[in-house]
């Protein structure tokens, strides 16, 4: 049987969702303006903290997160999330509803891969405004740090070169975790805890990892570093391009390989959880 | 009057049952919304740490996480999901028709069964809840506050239970006009997220100058949202106290009960307006 050419289906997937969503323009300009309206709001609360202090830095030994680092951080994390709720959430979410009503049963029955449909069959467009956000806030940020007077940014070519691959990397990982709990729903019929469980476990990505190393956070960092590594998922790629840390200490560079085989094995473990949680679906309805 | 509050008491065991059916995911879900606190007590720790200062807008590092904590249980109050959209979704439907010809009020009936839902959450959550201040009672600092103290806290609870329900009640309202108010929720929401203090207290406002001696606190104060997350917890932490504490129990209930006439007279205006068609 001949394979399909997934990048071409892929391209369909976008051009029949970008259709779809501008069949309905005026609810694709609201949506825009709301997913921003979140992100704007978000920005404020970190304005208004960085109004009270000049950097975050837990223990001064291990390098500051100023505020324009910290927003390079926090428009990695927009990128990030963007590419998250565009490409996977809102098919992640469906596939709970396609188990419980038994119309996972069209997606077994199509001679392609089902992980790749059931991931990739719908992109909600209007999310992806977080990324032009983002983009102009690590555009703004990084102009303000190469042109300060005091520690201006050097800029490194390999380090512009691992960027846009380590926020992949990034995306890979939060696709797994999602996927996964997404094929919980296999065994539990509804997962609406687990869709909560993900929100909050994200969560923890969402801030420098040196803030987790005090006391019982250490533990913490440790968890969400080598068991479920959702810190790794921002702080890679928004370290390499903001380098807090000057000189770069040796273990951020073992921080970056290991976060290339963590994307590695948290796709293969996904798979694995995906195709093994097919074996039980039993079908509903008649 | 007695068959009143005969079918008022079926209405709220009925609901009562209903929430109980779900304990467990109940539980878990409750547990589950203080991890963000968990990340609020490390940011506000690394804040801390970076400077020389002990306090910033007048809280502490540990107020700042039981202020957190307390806006945890001032949300578990005011906080009304699908309340909005549900109404909307029986006036679209046609399923208000049943308030219209039964002799059952739609505020009233709506009120009972989040009651009861409040009532069955607390009864849950009351463990998920003593679990973590117990874990989190040195951020404390100052200790349980005084009875009087915690009187005016309960009162401006029970109080920003009440503002939430009749604001979102009016919201929902609005469907007698527009049928579809899922933007206008949206952008409630926004507002409800970061004006009510649920993201940081609002004090710390205090220092964003608006024009003149205006801050954006003077501002943010004129506005109902703070009564659903921020009040009772700055009542609490004792941020407002004698005359001032008087003053806003006193304002919160005057937006109760505008909030009460604004959606019993929206609830009139819609019935008047609203046509039904089919069976």
């Amino acid at each position: 049987m001949q394979h399909p050419s997934y990048w071409n289906v892929l391209l369909t997937f976008m051009r029949n969702s970008l259709i779809r969503d501008m069949t309905f323009r005026s609810n694709f300009l609201i949506l825009c303006v709301s997913s921003m309206s979140w992100t704007v709001m978000n920005f404020g609360f970190y304005l208004l903290i960085f109004q009270f202090t000049a950097k975050i830095a837990p223990n001064p030994a291990w390098g500051s997160w100023g505020k324009y680092e910290f927003f390079v951080f926090l428009s990695t994390t927009w990128f990030i999330n963007s590419l998250v709720q565009a490409f996977f959430m809102p098919n992640c979410q469906e596939f709970s509803e396609l188990i419980r009503t038994g119309n996972l049963d069209f997606a077994l029955l199509k001679p392609i891969d089902t992980q790749f449909l059931i991931s990739l069959q719908k992109v909600e467009w209007s999310a992806l405004t977080n990324f032009f956000l983002g983009f102009g806030l690590l555009a703004f940020s990084l102009w303000k740090m190469t042109y300060r007077v005091e520690n201006p940014l050097q800029w490194q070519p390999i380090a512009v070169v691992l960027y846009p691959l380590f926020v992949v990397c990034g995306v890979g990982i939060l696709y797994s975790l999602m996927i996964s709990l997404a094929a919980t729903s296999i065994w539990f019929g509804r997962n609406q805890s687990l869709y909560n469980f993900w929100f909050y476990i994200t969560n923890f990505s969402r801030y420098p990892m040196e803030i987790y190393d005090v006391g019982w956070g250490i533990a913490l960092r440790k968890l969400f570093t080598f068991i479920i590594p959702v810190l790794v998922v921002v702080n890679v790629p928004a370290r390499l391009l903001a380098a807090p840390l000057q000189p770069r200490a040796n273990w951020e560079w073992a921080y970056i390989g290991f976060t290339l085989l963590a994307t590695i094995a948290c796709l293969w473990v996904s798979r694995w959880i995906f195709t093994h949680s097919l074996l039980r679906y039993r079908s509903a309805s008649s | 009057m007695y068959d009143r509050v005969v079918s008022n008491w079926t209405i709220f065991r009925i609901a009562l049952e209903e929430r109980l059916v779900y304990r467990a995911d109940f539980a878990m879900g409750t547990l589950m919304r203080f991890l963000p606190i968990i990340t609020q007590i490390f940011l506000w720790q690394a804040i801390f740490l970076s400077q020389a200062r002990d306090q910033l807008a007048g809280y502490r590092y540990k107020d700042f996480v039981a202020y957190y904590l307390l806006t945890m249980i001032a949300r578990a109050f005011s906080s009304m999901p699908g309340l909005a959209s549900g109404i909307v979704e029986q006036v679209r439907n046609g399923e208000i028709k049943k308030f219209l010809i039964q002799p059952i009020d739609l505020l009233s009936f709506l009120l009972l069964g989040r009651i009861a839902h409040k009532c069955t959450y607390y009864a849950i959550a009351i463990l998920p809840f003593g679990l973590v201040f117990f874990l989190c009672r040195d951020y404390f600092m100052d200790g349980f506050p005084d009875g009087l103290t915690f009187c005016a806290f309960l009162c401006s609870l029970i109080m920003g239970f009440m503002i939430g329900f009749f604001l979102e009640a009016a919201i929902g309202m609005i469907g007698f006009w527009l049928l579809e108010v899922s933007s206008l929720l949206f952008i409630y929401m926004l507002f409800n997220f970061f004006l009510s203090g649920h993201m940081f207290p609002l004090d710390m406002l205090k220092d964003v100058q608006l024009w003149g001696d205006w801050s954006c606190f003077d501002l943010v104060k004129l506005l109902p949202l703070q009564y659903l997350a921020y009040f009772p917890a700055a009542v609490f932490l004792k941020k407002v106290e004698g005359l001032e504490l008087i003053t806003g129990l006193c304002i919160e209930a005057g937006w109760l009960v505008f909030f009460i006439i604004f959606a019993r007279c929206t609830f009139r205006m819609g019935v008047r307006r609203y046509s039904g068609f089919g069976g």
